[in-house]
């Protein structure tokens, strides 16, 4: 098995450093090394070495023992160690050939990093991200039931890396996939910045005339209890057969494995850290829900609103690939202090989204500031940072104060969609009256006329009612 | 009665993995309260398992065959022991320091090597019992030992891992958890296969459950220390019997075990001498007879039917009369087959399955059965089974039996077998192997120092053995200091003699024996804490109460939370001057009872010193009223 001799082995001390790389030259070993390692008290473990991640101790050799377990051994304790053989982990799943069938739709998927599908290497514990169609359908079988895929790897990021360019990109592909004919597109995309993308790209991809499903998962899916696999097959077949020709985000409904929502792109929010039903439709309902087993009519999806865009193959997209980067959103604070404002200006940004409290204030003090930051150019829109209700600036004199200021209220649209718009407003024009026009007027329900009272719905847990509802449903 | 077997000659070998809930406050990875349990909920989840493939994109065998049974996982959660973190939606805080400390503890005491660098590892198990899919574990010492019946019994590891859900009900496709438990921490102490018969075994869990008692930092009660056994014997396979409640009913399950390898060795032999000699030789053909038992007057055939489902003979060829070869005593390899089926194919109406052989007596049988052999047609040599239920659990059912008689041709499959009462077994799953397990990479490593081993050492209770050593020089029972080392009593009496200098016999026999006779007769002396002890036993040393009074003083503190002092008062026990009690003992009239008959000299002054340690109660010590007596006695003959 020892097939490259040691000292030729590239990878040899992936993240060791100090007196463990010393323990790695002394006894010539390295990563991947199947080794039996005896420490200074006569114990003995064999097992592979692992890598060692960078901000790790550099003490410790971490040994994955062959009866399952991790260990770290203190390199100065090492008595003997030497190398049983040498196997590189092979970060590769062997493909299988997607089936085609040409009865069944054709669904893209494009991929911009996090890992929707997986498998493990269980010798070294690496988790092998699955992406081809082959591997897909060698980790989600169940996929080629549902539509005939083709899969994109435009880039691949955390989402937290995801930026203007990968949002113009990504906005550029899809147009090119509608282009080619596809019944519906999917993007798979890590969750922490998922609701952004899915806004700008309600703003770049318009009039599209099949689905755009944003779909993720909140638990990784090398776990046996992972949302990744249904939350997948749930997005491939909203691509495939939902009637709804929007940018949507295909996530857990209830924390159970039950259904997904689809949440229009402009209205959704990530409102838990971990929880895998994360996602919520603000000040709205979500659009529709669609789960793996169909319903007593034969279909997947049950429609939670006739306020939808259908699908229609003869519409043509519109796509507009633009996005001003000097724009900011400021969360107010009652402390907070005229100079950032200031700063922001010199520094060159064109545009800022305040979410500031209640029906969307700031106070007095940085007046001046946001004056004169208007007067140099720069675009304020108001937002509320209770996330549910309207920017009603005419309420209040402090309000009224604002406005004449300038600052543009955003009625109920969320922050980080007013941000993306604004963004990719100020792409477009410099025209201060254009600019306010287009931030105004909504283009796909990032402004809604009016607000259900369905549409803001957080239960209080602990009240007797609540329980009583709550006891009877799966969460 | 057991069957005989020959543990020596059939090459019987055992080794334990002993799980023991540590006394924690929090649970490993959470901050929700160990150790309360609930039978209420408030809330419900429902979730599935998904096998993730490994490398070479083969499922591991455990991981396949749950999946195999699509089974619906509801799990019960009340917010008073659970959080997010037990339900899966949140990611685990950091790993619970105390817990650790008390392995590494556990690791002194068995002379372990511990781990420089602690790491969380996931282990798979797709039953449903944790909602994540996989146990957080990791090793904390290796290489152990624990003094055995004058050799060393071997410890391979201890790793602390988070406690499972405990189970409601499984029926079906569909199973029950409860929550409260999950997450509790617990070790896992594995012995080498060291173990050569049942008593051995019994012998071993009790040790390891006396090193874990000296800590006094485990839980106790039902369910705080589980125990699997692994057995095999030679050409057999390691099977683990899950669940071994408590030391005694090891003797019977590993024996019981003991037999099953034998016999299904033998049932090995048979079928190679049918031809049999592979895996692969063995068929089965599931046939549709359901229109056969249409009519037939079977309750548990007709609901099958009514329900949507159907009957299918699998016939099984060459392989007459094999199930109803013994394996464990009174029960065959058909019990074999209907384990596999309830759990896998999720078929768990009695009776499972039915030989052909041994179908029950229903009017028109003979019909049936003639019909059913028209249409299955078996062979001289053919044997065939009746299942019933959904269709495609039969389908499933008919390869479990397939894979079973297959698995019979090369011997003894790794199982984990469930203990039931009686000493039986019965299939639970396919063992599972190290490549179910891989990093979790949501908690960091846990570095464990030298100053913190140091540290614990210092405090480090002695071990069992080195009580139970010199507790014989004390003469103690071994019985008692046995119970004193389980109950925690022990840490009191070491206590006791340091701090009085009190007779460690003494000590050890109310603590050990009088002490427990006030508890059985429900007098709450568990309230009574090393202190409480020390200061009952301070009185004795200073020579102010009679030995005699201990267990009076111990009532009358746990019942009334008084001191031990106030408690002497209360009872008016102090010990006086013998020229007080000596007059007392005159004036009282023992000349009346001088008259009664008595068959000795030593019976009448046994009789005369009970009635005067009576009368003097708490004032005087009984051995110097005995002497006093015996003085009298002489003179007045």
């Amino acid at each position: 098995m020892t097939s490259i001799p040691i000292t030729e082995r590239t990878d040899r001390f992936q993240g060791y450093r100090g007196a463990a790389r010393a323990a790695f030259e002394q006894h010539g070993i390295g990563v991947w090394s199947e080794v039996e390692i005896v420490n200074d008290r006569g114990s003995s473990f064999v097992g592979v070495v692992l890598p060692r991640s960078e901000n790790a101790d550099d003490l410790h050799i971490v040994v994955k023992l062959f009866n399952g377990y991790n260990v770290g051994i203190r390199a100065d304790r090492i008595a003997s160690a030497r190398e049983l053989g040498y196997r590189k982990a092979s970060y590769k799943i062997p493909e299988k050939d997607f089936p085609f069938d040409p009865k069944k739709k054709n669904v893209t998927l494009l991929g911009t990093g996090g890992t929707i599908a997986s498998r493990l290497d269980y010798r070294t514990g690496a988790v092998i991200p699955a992406f081809t169609p082959g591997e897909l359908y060698g980790a989600v079988p169940e996929l080629a039931d549902i539509a005939n895929l083709t899969t994109k790897k435009l880039f691949g990021v955390f989402s937290e890396n995801m930026g203007p360019e990968e949002y113009k990109t990504l906005a550029i592909a899809i147009g090119e996939e509608i282009e080619k004919g596809c019944d519906g597109i999917v993007v798979g995309h890590g969750t922490d910045t998922m609701a952004h993308t899915a806004a700008i790209l309600s703003f770049m991809v318009q009039n599209s005339p099949v689905p755009i499903v944003v779909v993720g998962s909140q638990r990784s899916s090398d776990r046996p209890s992972s949302d990744a696999a249904l939350n997948l097959m749930n997005a491939v077949r909203t691509a495939a057969e939902c009637d709804i020709a929007e940018v949507m985000i295909c996530m857990f409904g209830p924390t159970s494995d039950n259904y997904d929502l689809l949440h229009r792109g402009t209205r959704c929010r990530k409102m838990h850290s971990s929880y895998r039903s994360t996602f919520r439709t603000i000040g709205a309902t979500p659009l529709a829900t669609v789960s793996r087993y169909p319903n007593e009519d034969g279909s997947h999806f049950t429609y939670l609103t006739d306020d939808i865009v259908r699908r229609d193959k003869s519409r043509k997209p519109v796509i507009t690939p633009v996005f001003e980067e000097k724009v900011t959103i400021q969360y107010y604070y009652p402390n907070f202090k005229p100079d950032i404002i200031d700063g922001l200006s010199a520094m060159g940004y064109r545009g800022m989204v305040i979410a500031g409290t209640g029906l969307g204030h700031v106070n007095k003090p940085i007046y001046p500031a946001i004056r004169r930051a208007i007067e140099k150019g720069m675009t304020v829109v108001m937002t509320v940072q209770t996330l549910w209700g309207f920017a009603q600036m005419y309420v209040y004199d402090t309000g009224r104060d604002l406005l004449d200021l300038g600052i543009i209220p955003m009625d109920n649209m969320l922050p980080e969609t007013a941000y993306v718009k604004l963004g990719w407003v100020l792409g477009q024009t410099d025209d201060p009256q254009k600019i306010r026009e287009m931030m105004t007027t909504p283009i796909n329900h990032e402004i809604t006329p009016r607000e259900p009272h369905n549409g803001y719905l957080i239960l209080q847990g602990g009240l007797p009612e609540v329980e009583a509802f709550v006891q009877k449903h799966w969460k | 009665m057991l069957e005989p077997l020959d543990y020596d000659a059939v090459g019987l070998i055992s080794g334990l993995e002993v799980h023991q809930q540590l006394l924690t406050q929090h649970k490993l990875f959470c901050r929700c309260p160990a150790g309360l349990y609930t039978e209420t909920h408030d809330g419900e989840v429902l979730r599935h398992m998904r096998p993730t493939l490994s490398e070479l994109g083969e499922y591991d065998g455990t991981a396949l065959m749950e999946f195999k049974t699509k089974k619906e996982i509801i799990y019960l959660l009340n917010h008073l022991n659970v959080c997010t973190y037990e339900m899966d939606d949140t990611p685990p805080f950091l790993v619970n320091q105390d817990a650790i400390d008390v392995s590494i503890e556990l690791c002194l005491m068995m002379q372990m090597d511990i781990i420089d660098e602690v790491h969380i590892a996931r282990k798979q198990y797709l039953d449903g019992s944790i909602p994540t899919g996989f146990q957080r574990t990791a090793i904390v010492g290796v290489n152990g030992i624990l003094p055995f019946r004058g050799r060393d019994l071997t410890i391979t590891h201890l790793s602390v891992e988070e406690d499972s859900c405990r189970e409601v009900r499984d029926s079906g496709h569909q199973i029950v958890w409860r929550t409260d438990r999950l997450g509790m921490p617990l070790t896992e102490t594995v012995t080498g296969p060291d173990l050569r018969t049942p008593d051995e075994v019994r012998e071993a869990i009790l040790l390891c459950g006396l090193v874990a008692r000296s800590t006094g930092r485990v839980r106790t009660g039902i369910g705080a220390s589980r125990q699997d056994v692994n057995v095999s014997v030679r050409g057999g396979n390691r099977v683990e019997i899950k669940g071994v409640p408590r030391a005694g009913y090891a003797v019977k399950l590993v024996h019981n075990e003991g037999i099953r390898q034998h016999r299904l060795l033998q049932l090995r032999e048979e079928l190679h001498r049918r031809g049999f000699t592979t895996p692969d030789s063995i068929r089965v053909e599931p046939i549709d007879v359901s229109d056969v038992f249409a009519g037939a007057d079977l309750g548990f055939i007709r609901r099958a039917l009514d329900a949507g489902g159907r009957v299918f003979a699998v016939k099984a060829f060459g392989l007459a009369g094999l199930a109803q070869w013994a394996t464990q005593p009174d029960t065959t390899f058909l019990d074999e087959l209907s384990g596999r089926i309830r759990v896998i194919a999720c078929l768990d109406q009695p009776p499972v399955v039915l030989s052909s052989a041994l179908l029950p007596q229903f009017p028109g049988k003979y019909r049936v059965v003639e019909r059913l052999r028209k249409r299955v047609k078996p062979g001289e040599r053919d044997d065939f089974f009746i299942v019933f239920g959904p269709e495609e659990d039969c389908r499933t059912a008919a390869n479990e039996i397939r894979i079973r008689f297959a698995e019979a041709t090369e011997g003894v499959p790794k199982e984990t077998r469930q203990a039931l009462t009686g000493g039986f077994t019965t299939f639970e799953r396919i063992l599972p192997g190290p490549d179910r397990m891989y990093p979790d990479t949501d908690s960091p490593p846990t570095r464990i120092t030298d100053e913190r081993v140091a540290e614990i050492r210092a405090r480090l209770k002695p071990t069992p053995w080195a009580r139970m050593e010199r507790y014989a020089t004390w003469r103690v029972p071994e019985e008692t200091t046995t119970f004193l080392i389980r109950k925690g009593g022990a840490e009191i009496v070491d206590a006791v003699v340091e701090k009085t200098g009190v007779d460690g016999l003494v000590a050890a026999i109310e603590i050990g024996q009088r002490a427990k006779a006030l508890r059985r007769a429900g007098i709450p002396v568990e309230r009574l804490g090393q202190a409480e002890w020390v200061s009952v036993f301070d009185l004795l040393a200073d020579g102010r109460i009679a030995r005699e009074t201990v267990p009076v003083i111990a009532t009358r503190m746990a019942e009334d939370s008084l001191t031990a002092a106030d408690a002497a008062t209360a009872e008016g026990i102090a010990i006086v001057d013998r020229r007080q009690w000596l007059p007392q003992l005159d004036q009282l009239s023992m000349d009346g009872y001088l008259k009664e008959k008595c068959d000795s000299p030593e019976k009448q002054l046994r009789f005369l010193a009970g009635k005067a340690v009576d009368a003097l109660r708490g004032r005087a010590p009984a051995k110097e009223i005995a002497e006093a007596l015996r003085e009298k006695l002489r003179l007045t003959k």
